[in-house]
């Protein structure tokens, strides 16, 4: 284990860089694009699982990438636009309503309607209060869950059937992961933009100098609250994807480890790296994988691992 | 209206309010003076449980073993403060919650190695049972002890703040540690005090907790967002506004979930209330902390100066 870290250490600061690098773009598209159906027809179904998943948790950290990596804003309470997006799709369900545009639809206004609501007191503070209110009103999210019982409290609901759109049916393996990973590259080709647009150099501006950015007449309020609301969405999105996956909803969806879990996928990857949500999740599920395989206590392993890494100052390669 | 029930219903809300100003107390201190976001704080709360329960069945006294709950736990705060925390008061919050986060899957994951996944129940010793009379109602003894450990501590906590040269570290601390450190407070060994001292604090609520809930290893994870709440409204690192905001939340949350049925029941049709009010009480703390920042985004009684980084 003691030469695994090691290697692992002196490889960390080359991951992004180098596996992500321009040149390593088209690979990497080019064997995710390729890989499912080898992985369906051959009967991998498992692997295929995990990619989707990886891709699914991949929208999740990109949109909190958005607002750590271009606003610098520490979000502590992310999972719950995941737990909203899931629970657009369950609680339709519930109700006979399978259709994915209304699904797809409450899960993106309703997360921004949350994250607009929330932000506006959130983003009222600075620091550890920041950090501290996101992670209390995801919480707030998951208690409420936790006690309605009409839409199974704690046991959560079990997706019947998947969101359908006309001539897409998200019942197959294949097609729902071809959607999803349709939408993570829609989602990195805004993000892309976004970075080089006015708006993304406002944010990157109040990120580091907000007092600056404000004397130049930005309002950094306005501009950091949109940033949260349009994360949010994107979250909401990647909580859709997430509820058909797994055929189920519930509150656990949302507790605050997903939170943090999501966290330590966008610094993994390079906060502020527009692959780096690819990455970080890749590397979160692989070695939730292997150290799962060595013992059964492997949140032991995975907390030492991850103190080693950040007292070590090796996260942080990228800012 | 049942004055009795009312009654046993505030003397509840007393006793989640001093518990969660034990947690708040010192998660406040480390909030405020260190400036370090503490999310292990509630390990020490379920640390505090599982000693005490352990030490309780092996010795048969409940004193000692809550004596030996606090030394434990002010033990592991210390080790946690050296061999950790130390390490992260220059980085960045980021860097903190993920280290912390660690050192939660840790601590849950040795608990559960050392005392199992099943929990350790603690049986009260004699004295402690039965109930007292109180103005015709009948209160729990061991819920009395607790509210008076809690006062107690509260009024410790209070001298310690405010009348000793220890506080005063604290206050200076707290409200400029710069120019604390500049004027020659030894900050290292203040800051290991500190972190040991609301360890002991967050064990001590768990040890008494503990006989009433047994100890568990999700145990401080559910409360510890409550207490971070407490925290906030109360105003990152003053313990005046913990305890002020850990009563104020203690009795909304009591009485919320005792009552909001009842009050739904006025205006809509009951099942409407009944499906209603769970949601709404679990939501009424954080309405309160939306509310409080909504008008002072520092919480009700920060310290000056505290937390001011950019």
């Amino acid at each position: 284990m003691n030469g695994a870290l090691r290697a692992f250490f002196k490889l960390r600061p080359k991951l992004p860089a180098k596996m992500f690098g321009r040149r390593a773009v088209l690979p990497a598209a080019a064997l995710l694009l390729l890989a499912p159906p080898l992985l369906f027809f051959t009967g991998q179904d498992f692997y295929l699982d995990l990619l989707t998943r990886a891709l699914i948790l991949a929208i999740a950290a990109l949109s909190l990438n958005l607002l750590v990596g271009c606003g610098g804003m520490v979000s502590l309470g992310h999972a719950a636009y995941i737990g909203i997006g899931a629970y657009s799709v369950g609680i339709p369900a519930h109700y006979g309503v399978h259709d994915g545009a209304l699904h797809l639809a409450l899960a993106v206004s309703l997360s921004a309607a949350f994250a607009f609501l929330t932000g506006a007191v959130c983003l009222r503070t600075r620091g550890l209060y920041f950090i501290l209110i996101t992670l209390a009103f995801s919480q707030m999210l998951y208690f409420t869950l936790v006690s309605i019982d009409a839409y199974g409290a704690d046991d959560g609901l079990v997706i019947t059937r998947r969101s359908s759109f006309p001539g897409l049916q998200l019942e197959h393996a294949l097609v729902l992961y071809y959607c999803v990973f349709a939408a993570l590259a829609l989602f990195l080709f805004g993000m892309r933009r976004l970075m080089h647009a006015r708006f993304g150099r406002v944010l990157l501006g109040c990120r580091h100098n907000r007092a600056r950015m404000r004397a130049l007449g930005f309002d950094a309020y306005r501009h950091q609250l949109a940033c949260y609301v349009l994360s949010g969405a994107v979250c909401g999105v990647a909580g859709f994807f997430l509820g058909n996956f797994t055929d189920f909803v519930s509150p656990a969806m949302l507790d605050w480890t997903r939170s943090a879990e999501l966290l330590f996928m966008v610094i993994i990857g390079g906060a502020g790296a527009l692959f780096g949500p690819l990455v970080g999740a890749a590397v979160f599920l692989v070695l939730a994988e292997l150290l799962s395989g060595i013992t059964l206590h492997w949140h032991l392993l995975f907390g030492a691992l991850l103190i080693a890494l950040v007292l070590r100052g090796q996260l942080f390669t990228r800012g | 209206m049942d004055w009795h029930l009312l009654f046993a219903q505030l003397l509840n809300g007393l006793q989640l309010g001093l518990l969660l100003f034990l947690l708040a107390a010192g998660l406040s201190l480390i909030f405020g003076i260190m400036d370090f976001i503490n999310l292990s704080h509630g390990s020490f709360y379920m640390l505090g449980a599982f000693v005490c329960a352990t030490v309780a069945a092996v010795s048969g006294s409940f004193f000692l073993a809550v004596l030996a709950a606090a030394a434990a736990t002010f033990a592991a705060g210390a080790l946690v403060e050296r061999c950790i925390a130390r390490k992260l008061y220059a980085r960045g919050h980021l860097e903190q919650v993920l280290v912390t986060y660690g050192l939660i899957l840790i601590f849950d994951e040795l608990a559960h190695l050392v005392w199992g996944p099943a929990g350790a129940a603690i049986a009260l010793p004699a004295a402690l049972e039965g109930r007292v009379d109180i103005g015709g109602v009948g209160v729990p003894r061991y819920r009395l002890l607790i509210i008076m450990c809690g006062l107690l501590v509260a009024a410790g906590m209070y001298f310690l703040v405010t009348r000793s040269r220890l506080g005063m570290l604290i206050r200076a601390g707290a409200s400029n540690r710069a120019m604390a450190a500049a004027l020659g407070v030894n900050i290292d060994r203040l800051y290991l005090l500190v972190f040991a001292i609301g360890a002991a604090l967050a064990g001590l609520a768990g040890a008494l907790i503990a006989p009433l809930t047994e100890a568990s290893i999700g145990m401080g994870g559910e409360i510890i967002i409550i207490a971070f709440v407490v925290v906030i409204v109360g105003g990152i690192g003053s313990v005046k506004g913990a305890f002020c905001a850990a009563l104020l939340i203690g009795f909304i949350d009591t009485l919320g979930r005792a009552y909001l049925d009842d009050l739904l029941k006025l205006f809509l049709p009951g099942a409407a209330a009944e499906t209603a009010a769970p949601a709404l009480s679990a939501m009424s703390v954080y309405v309160l902390m939306a509310c409080v920042l909504a008008l002072k985004p520092r919480g009700l009684f920060a310290p000056a100066g505290a937390g001011v980084k950019t």
